[in-house]
C-alpha cells in the first residue's frame, strides 16, 4: 500500500497578518492581549475567559503598567493564560509556576509577579511547592482556577474532585476525599484567602485588585465551569448553567473559618474573603537575619 | 422597595445610558451576559455569526446602565459598554423600579 502524505501547506504569514489587522483592537482590553491569539482555545462556556478578563481588568484598576506585572502559568487549559496575555508571561512546565515565580519574585522584589494556574497544577503535582511558598511568605499573587477536574487532558479525577463526581477516571462516582484549598491555603500560612466563583465578577476584580498592593503569598480560588469535563459527566449542564447554579447555591461569608468551606457534589459554595493577616515576607527575613549580619561583617 | 413619590433629592441623582458594542463573530455563544444583565437589556440573536453561534442582541436601546457587567463577564471579549449620557431621574423611572 502507498501512503500519500498531506502536503505540507507553509504557514500563511499575510493571512494571519490579515486577520489580525481585522480583529486586533476590536475590543478595549485588545490592548492586554497578543495581537492574533482571539479566539481563544477554550471551549463555549467555559470559566477560564471570565478568569482572564477580570484580571486584565483587576490591572486597569489598579494601574499596574503591564511592564511591572509578569504572570507564571502552569500547564492545562488554565496555563494557556499565559499565552494570551501583552506582557511578560511564563509558561512553565506542569506543576512549577510556583518554583519558576519564587525565584522571580525574589531576583526581581519591583514587580508584580501573578501565578496563575490551574487546581491540577498547583495541588497534584505541584502541591510540595504550593505550601512550602505559602510557608515562607514568598512574595506571588496565587490565582487558582478550579474547574474539579483536569479539563485539558480530557476530564479526570483532581485532588478538588467531590465525593461522588463523576470523571473519566471516576466512572462510578469518586470515592476520595477532597481538598478544601482556602484551608489548605490559610493553614500553609498565605496571608490572604479568598474565593469567588466566576459569576462573582465583580467581586473577583477587586479581590485581584486588592492582593496586588499586598505584601506576602495571597490566594484566590475561583470556582470556574468546565462544561465539557465536569458539567456534563455531573449531570450539571452547559457553562450558563453551571453559573446559574453558582449563583443559586453561593453563600457571601466574608471571614468564614476556612475549615468549613468544603465544596461537595452540587452543594452550596461559600465565597468571600476568608482571612488577611500580616506576616514578615520571606525576602524581608532573609535580608533581616541573614544579609544583615554579612553586611555588619564586610564593614 | 416601593417609592410613593419623586424623591425629593431626585435632581441630584441620575441615571448613566450606555452604548453597547458587539463584536458579533467573536462570540461562542454562552449566554453568560444574556442571563445576566440586571436589565435585561440583551437577548440571543436569531441569526448566526460567522462560528456558528447566536450573539447577543440589544433589544432594549437606552436602557443599558452602562454598568459593565456584560463586559466583564464575557469571556471571549466580544462585548463592552461606552457611557453615553446621563439621564435625569424621572418619575416614570421610579414607578418602573417600584414595579421590578
Ligand atoms: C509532567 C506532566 N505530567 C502530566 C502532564 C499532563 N497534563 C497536562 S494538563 C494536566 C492537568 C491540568 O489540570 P488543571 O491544572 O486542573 O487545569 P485545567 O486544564 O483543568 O484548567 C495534566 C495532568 C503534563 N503535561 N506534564
Ligand atoms: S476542557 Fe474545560 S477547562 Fe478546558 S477549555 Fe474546555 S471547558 Fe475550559
Ligand atoms: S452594561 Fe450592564 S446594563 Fe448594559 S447591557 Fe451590559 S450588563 Fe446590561
Ligand atoms: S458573554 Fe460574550 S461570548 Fe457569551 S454570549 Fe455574551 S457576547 Fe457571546
Amino acid at each position: 500500500m502507498k501512503i500519500r502524505y498531506q502536503p505540507i501547506v507553509p504557514f500563511d504569514q499575510e493571512g494571519f497578518n490579515r486577520l489580525k489587522d481585522e480583529q486586533h483592537g476590536l475590543h478595549p482590553d485588545d490592548q492586554y492581549l497578543k495581537p492574533g491569539r482571539i479566539p481563544h482555545i477554550w471551549c463555549p462556556g467555559c470559566g477560564l475567559g471570565v478568569v482572564l478578563n477580570t484580571y486584565i481588568n483587576a490591572l486597569k484598576m489598579t494601574g499596574i503598567p503591564i511592564d511591572r506585572s509578569v504572570v507564571v502559568s502552569g500547564i492545562g487549559c488554565t496555563g494557556r493564560v499565559a499565552g494570551y496575555l501583552n506582557m511578560d508571561t511564563y509558561h512553565t512546565t506542569h506543576g512549577r509556576a510556583i518554583p519558576f515565580a519564587t525565584g522571580l519574585s525574589l531576583t526581581r522584589p519591583d514587580l508584580s509577579v501573578t501565578v496563575f494556574s490551574g487546581d491540577g497544577d498547583l495541588f497534584a503535582i505541584g502541591g510540595n511547592h504550593f505550601i512550602h511558598a505559602a510557608r515562607r511568605n514568598v512574595n506571588l499573587k496565587v490565582i487558582c482556577v478550579n474547574n474539579f477536574n483536569y479539563g485539558m487532558t480530557g476530564g479526570q479525577v483532581a485532588p478538588t474532585t467531590p465525593v461522588s463526581a463523576r470523571t473519566t477516571t471516576t466512572p462510578y462516582g469518586n470515592s476520595e476525599a477532597s481538598f478544601n484549598l482556602p484551608y489548605l491555603a490559610h493553614a500553609s500560612g498565605a496571608v490572604y484567602v479568598a474565593r469567588w466563583t466566576t459569576f462573582h465578577a465583580r467581586q473577583l476584580v477587586n479581590a485581584i485588585a486588592e492582593t496586588f498592593s499586598i505584601d506576602g503569598f495571597t490566594f484566590i480560588e475561583v470556582i470556574a465551569p468546565c462544561p465539557v469535563g465536569y458539567g456534563r459527566p455531573n449531570k450539571i449542564g452547559s457553562g450558563l448553567d453551571e453559573m446559574i447554579y453558582y449563583k443559586e447555591n453561593s453563600i457571601v461569608q466574608n471571614g468564614a473559618d476556612p475549615r468549613n468551606v468544603d465544596i461537595a457534589l452540587k452543594g452550596k459554595i461559600v465565597v468571600g474573603k476568608f482571612s488577611e493577616e500580616k506576616r514578615p515576607t520571606f525576602l524581608g527575613e532573609y535580608e533581616e537575619k541573614i544579609l544583615k549580619k554579612f553586611r555588619r561583617t564586610e564593614t | 422597595m416601593k417609592f410613593w413619590r419623586l424623591p425629593l433629592d431626585a435632581g441630584s441623582h441620575s441615571i448613566p445610558i450606555g452604548e453597547l458594542h458587539i463584536i458579533k463573530d467573536r462570540c461562542k455563544g454562552c449566554g453568560f451576559c444574556i442571563e445576566f444583565c440586571p436589565n435585561q437589556v440583551l437577548k440571543e440573536a436569531p441569526e448566526f455569526n460567522k462560528k456558528g453561534y447566536h450573539p447577543p442582541l440589544v433589544t432594549k436601546q437606552g436602557e443599558c446602565v452602562n454598568c459593565n457587567l456584560c463586559e466583564i463577564i464575557c469571556p471571549e471579549f466580544a462585548i463592552y459598554s461606552v457611557l453615553k449620557e446621563y439621564k435625569e431621574l424621572t418619575a416614570e423611572d421610579i414607578a418602573g423600579y417600584s414595579k421590578k
